[in-house]
């Protein structure tokens, strides 16, 4: 218990560490998977193409190699001079907009097709269609799988603590390495992360009874 | 595959609305459109009636482009119908379509699903919207139901707002692609009799169905299709009083049975 109590600001720390990691990384592979998931059912082939890959490439890499492409490829060749958060955020984003695309997509296939072409046929726009009538009545049948989606990031995020980015998983290395015992750390770590994705489960869930009322 | 071309060998008529010219599609091998020629006038109300699988949807379908054409031409109002994007987009505003399935936006309630278009599309004022929406639903006589949604609604109901629904839009051409085939038949004259209303304000109607009462009553032309083909066009009473040829006699001896 004790070195729990005695190093209180490194677990906090190090806990909010990895709510704003999944929290952003979470965010910009929802925006990222979306319109991936637009590219892949859109009606422009070349669209179609570039999100299908967009889906092979981020699905099949390890996400370390990710992260130590957008450690030592990117700043080299693209940004020069990107944080360490901004580093993670990026590679654990890409990553998992590949599943969210997959998810969203096979929440797209679940509308009937008729919804979509009632909506070209009274004059909407692909994208129109795709967000007013489609994305809509996709949304419910997305939340599950989305669900263990968040559930995946955040664990995956503990990757960023090997990369010395501030999270929980990186307290457990700071700890152990000081020579406290590591089972009780190990068990406060465990805990932390519980916490965390119980409640992303536990939101998902009143965010799929919400959508159950709803109509 | 090939897309519509452009020719103008001949300069369309005053009041013809919507121009076939040479259309093939297949689907596959399947030959679902064969040479097909139809002009539709202003005003005109055409009943296409065939077998099933003889390819009326797909003719249907394909005058607003819900399925592309291999080669011929369609016009409407004088214009080729042009690729998918803004424009075509433009153009399905003006060609209302009613589908077998009624296909009400399935997340909206009655009143949205007949705003929206309008709001999204037109561009108009919420509130005109919704003032013409709520008019629009008492002349199809679901009124009382606008705040619903479509999945409370008996079938014949559903099909009166999809009806309200492509009327808000203006359109200057209605499709429609067995609108009671799908419905108890005790809900067929509640639609038809609002098909029926349309046709005598002047609307253009396109109407595949197997009802010959109301070919009979509101059709100007009931058009014959088989195996891809337009096999026979004629006024109502000369189609189903004398037939010319063999496939409509034998078509039409079968439903008469029933
Ligand atoms: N999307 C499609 N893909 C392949 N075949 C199709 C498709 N739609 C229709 N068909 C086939 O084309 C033929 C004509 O279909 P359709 O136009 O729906 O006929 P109808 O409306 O007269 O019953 C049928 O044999 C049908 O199976
Ligand atoms: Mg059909």
């Amino acid at each position: 218990m004790n070195v729990l109590l005695d190093h209180l600001p490194e677990f906090r720390e190090g806990f909010i560490g990895t709510v704003l990691l999944t929290l952003s990384s979470g965010l910009l592979a929802m925006v990222l998977g979306v319109i991936v998931a637009g590219f892949r059912v859109s009606p422009v082939p070349p669209l179609r193409f570039l999100g299908a890959a967009w889906v092979t490439l981020f699905r099949n890499t390890p996400l370390t190699l990710l992260f130590l492409i957008a450690w030592f490829v990117v700043p080299v060749i693209f940004w020069p001079g990107l944080s360490p958060w901004t580093k993670a955020i990026l590679a654990l984003g890409f990553y998992t907009s590949a599943f969210v695309c997959e998810a969203v997509r096979s929440g797209i296939s679940t509308v009937p097709l008729g919804q979509a072409e009632a909506a070209r046929s009274i004059g909407m726009t692909f994208i129109q269609t795709l967000r007013l009538i489609v994305l809509p009545q996709a949304t419910r049948t997305v939340i599950a799988p989305l669900s263990s989606i968040f559930i995946a990031l955040t664990k995956n995020s503990a990757i960023a603590g090997a990369f010395s980015v501030a999270e929980l998983f990186g307290v457990q290395k700071l700890l152990s390495d000081k020579g406290f015992a590591i089972v009780p750390i190990f068990l406060f770590v465990a805990i932390a992360y519980l916490i965390i994705t119980f409640t992303i489960s536990g939101l998902f869930r009143l965010l799929e009874r919400r959508m159950g009322v709803a109509r | 595959m090939a897309e519509v071309s452009v020719t103008k060998d001949a300069a369309p008529a005053a009041d013809e609305l919507v121009a076939l010219r040479n259309v093939n599609k297949h689907f596959g091998a399947l030959h679902v459109l064969q040479d097909i020629d139809l002009t539709i006038d202003r005003g005109e109300v055409v009943v296409v009636i065939g077998p099933s699988g003889s390819g009326k949807s797909t003719l249907c379908r394909a005058i607003n482009r819900l399925e592309t054409v291999e080669s011929g031409t369609i016009t409407i109002d004088g214009k080729p119908l042009p690729q998918e994007g803004k424009e075509l987009a433009r153009l399905r505003a003006d060609v209302g379509m009613v589908f077998q399935s009624f296909n009400l936006f399935a997340h909206k309630t009655v009143l949205e699903n007949v705003m929206l278009g309008q709001v999204k599309v037109r561009k108009a004022e919420k509130s005109a919207a919704e003032d013409k929406a709520r008019k629009l639903l008492d002349r199809v006589g679901v009124g009382t139901q606008a705040d619903k949604y479509p999945a409370q609604l008996s079938g014949g109901q559903q099909q009166r707002v999809a009806i309200a629904r492509a009327l808000a839009m203006d359109p200057k051409i209605m499709l429609f692609d067995e609108p009671t085939s799908a419905l108890d038949p005790e809900m067929i004259n509640e639609v038809l009799e609002v098909m029926q209303q349309l046709a005598r304000d002047g609307m253009t109607m396109v109407v595949v169905t197997h009802e010959m009462g109301f070919a009979r009553s509101a059709a100007n032309r009931v058009v014959f299709m088989a195996d891809g083909r337009i096999v026979e066009e004629a006024t109502p009473d000369q189609f189903f009083s004398h037939p010319r040829s063999d496939r409509a006699k034998d078509f039409l001896s079968k439903i008469l049975h029933h």
